[in-house]
């Protein structure tokens, strides 16, 4: 069936000549479209856990202000040892390039506590 | 806090979440880089998958799944989006695509006339994630520390872009095509995620509107009921729940494309570690890649018999000529065999045979391509940590 398959769209890459088969196909002859039960479809977010380095009250502006966009493994899967910059740009990134609706004053905040617990 | 979704908001720490969606078994992995722990968790349609995040859900997947065949099954293929507001629900029979902006004719399709109206188009493509494996990338880089699993091969079936815009009608002087989804930020003010093709691309026939994946329905997480298949270019173009095409009249200036997944402009695509590029474009094609997935890194192989190596090879479209193996940390080279071609966009199988006396090897498999693109033996870096494709390592141990 496949064989019957049109190649198309070869463009600068080709290398039909040289034998390899496209998998590129546009056929008025099938395959057919599969079926779709066109039922609703539902998600429901995943069950989320404040993760441990974050699970104390000293961590609250961390876990307040940051989990308001992303869960917080965002935070506890950076890598190890980045320094005091590191997450100072991160925060401002978040508050600069993403608009993350933090007040001014919670900035140095966060990026202490990241700093002391991840730094 | 205005333009929060107060659902989504964590009233303090240590307090139960939203949903009961993900299970965990309990299980952990370990991706070999500083800070690499990660939970094992089920996602709804998923098989069991690494965790990165859970809102919004990114799954990686476990590796040994690429040994298991040349496609990647749809429970098992990775996950990545970027804003969490996630939808919640989607209907198929009041789902629309919408085609607008530049063209004589705007389209509100079904998914009906999608599959009944339109010739079917199948490609068995690669998507991979930008980012994949940047959690290697030395010096380290901020964004998602991923092993090498956001990558994954099934065969898409859907409506080449081209119909769709022919349909509509692309009027004179449209310059690119633009993509949106139904997922959408969680406040106010952040970009929504929104990327662009240039015309030509676009139309190109191999740009798709894919409603199935490896003969099924797409999973929800990975775009449920139409996605953006981009042939040989990285996932960031791969819109999930694509409900929107807009062609416009000039370059699209939206974050995701003037700000965010731009690689250096340069030769190389890359940078001395630690500087920025003065130049920069958006990220498109793979570069070349190969991994040994019969083996992982240490394992043990028997001394004096024979061993066979298999793996897998991708590149962005340019096909994948060869497979060179080395079993002394590349001073020396032989051809692996290649396996079944399933096109120029799919994982390619090689397989190599050899027999080790006692010892340890770190064993290199490298790929080049038929224009001579080949992967580099030392890893090259950029700020964002994209594109990692260095020759990889995998240590064997024979006794």
């Amino acid at each position: 069936m496949r064989s019957k398959g049109l190649v198309i769209g070869l463009g600068l890459l080709a290398v039909a000549a040289g034998g390899a088969a496209l998998t590129v196909y546009q056929r008025g002859d099938g395959p057919a479209p599969i079926g779709m039960s066109m039922e609703p479809v539902s998600y429901q977010l995943p069950e989320e856990t404040v993760p441990e380095a974050l699970a104390d009250a000293g961590a609250e502006a961390v876990v307040n202000n940051c989990s308001a966009c992303h869960s917080l493994e965002y935070i506890t899967t950076q890598p190890p040892g980045m320094g005091e910059k590191f997450w100072h740009d991160e925060v401002t990134k978040m508050v600069k390039v993403y608009s993350a609706p933090i007040e001014p004053d919670q900035v140095e905040v966060i990026a202490k506590i990241l700093n002391d617990r991840f730094g | 806090m205005s333009g929060i979704d107060r659902r989504l908001f964590v009233a303090g720490a240590g307090v139960a979440l939203i949903g009961a969606a993900a299970k965990t078994s309990g299980g952990r992995i370990i991706l070999p880089f500083g800070n690499g722990e990660r939970p094992l968790v089920t996602m709804p349609g998923k098989r069991e998958m690494i965790l990165l995040t859970s809102r919004p859900p990114q799954l990686e997947t476990p590796f040994s799944v690429f040994n298991d065949g040349l496609l990647t099954p749809n429970d098992a293929f990775f996950v990545r989006y970027h804003l969490s507001g996630l939808p919640t629900e989607i209907d198929p029979r009041s789902f629309r695509l919408s085609i607008g902006g530049h063209v004589d004719t705007p389209l509100e399709l079904s998914l009906d006339a999608l599959r009944r109206d339109f010739p079917v188009s199948e490609v068995v493509a690669v998507n991979q994630c930008s980012g994949n494996s940047r959690g290697f990338v030395t010096p380290r880089v901020a964004g998602g520390q991923l092993g090498n699993g956001a990558m994954g091969n099934a065969r898409w079936q859907g409506v080449a872009l081209k119909h769709l815009l022919a349909k509509a009608g692309v009027r004179a002087g449209a310059a690119q095509v633009t993509f949106n989804g139904l997922d959408n930020p969680p406040a106010d003010g952040i970009a929504d995620f929104v990327k662009a093709l240039d015309l030509d691309h676009a139309s190109d026939g191999e740009v798709m509107v894919a409603y199935a994946m490896n003969g099924q329905e797409l999973p929800f997480l990975n775009g449920y009921p139409l996605r953006l298949v981009v042939p040989g270019h990285f996932g960031t173009y791969w819109v999930k729940h694509l409900n929107e095409i807009n062609v416009v009249d000039k370059d699209f200036d939206g974050y995701w494309m003037k700000t965010a997944y731009r690689i250096p402009d340069n030769d190389c695509n890359c940078v001395e570690p630690g500087t920025k590029p003065d130049k920069t474009l958006p990220i498109a094609r793979f570069n070349v890649r190969s991994f040994v997935t019969s083996h992982t890194d240490g394992a043990q192989v028997a001394a004096g018999k024979a061993t066979e190596l298999r793996g897998i090879a991708f590149s962005g479209g340019d096909p994948v000529n060869r497979v060179l193996v080395s079993p002394d940390d590349g001073r020396s080279w032989q051809d692996a065999k290649l396996g079944e071609d399933l096109g120029r966009y799919s994982f390619r199988e090689w397989k190599f045979g050899l027999t080790l006396a006692a010892g340890r090897y770190p064993v290199r498999v490298r790929a080049e391509t038929v224009s001579g693109e080949i992967q580099p033996l030392e890893a090259s870096w950029q700020p964002a940590g994209y594109m990692r494709n260095v020759s990889e390592t995998t240590m064997l141990e024979a006794v």
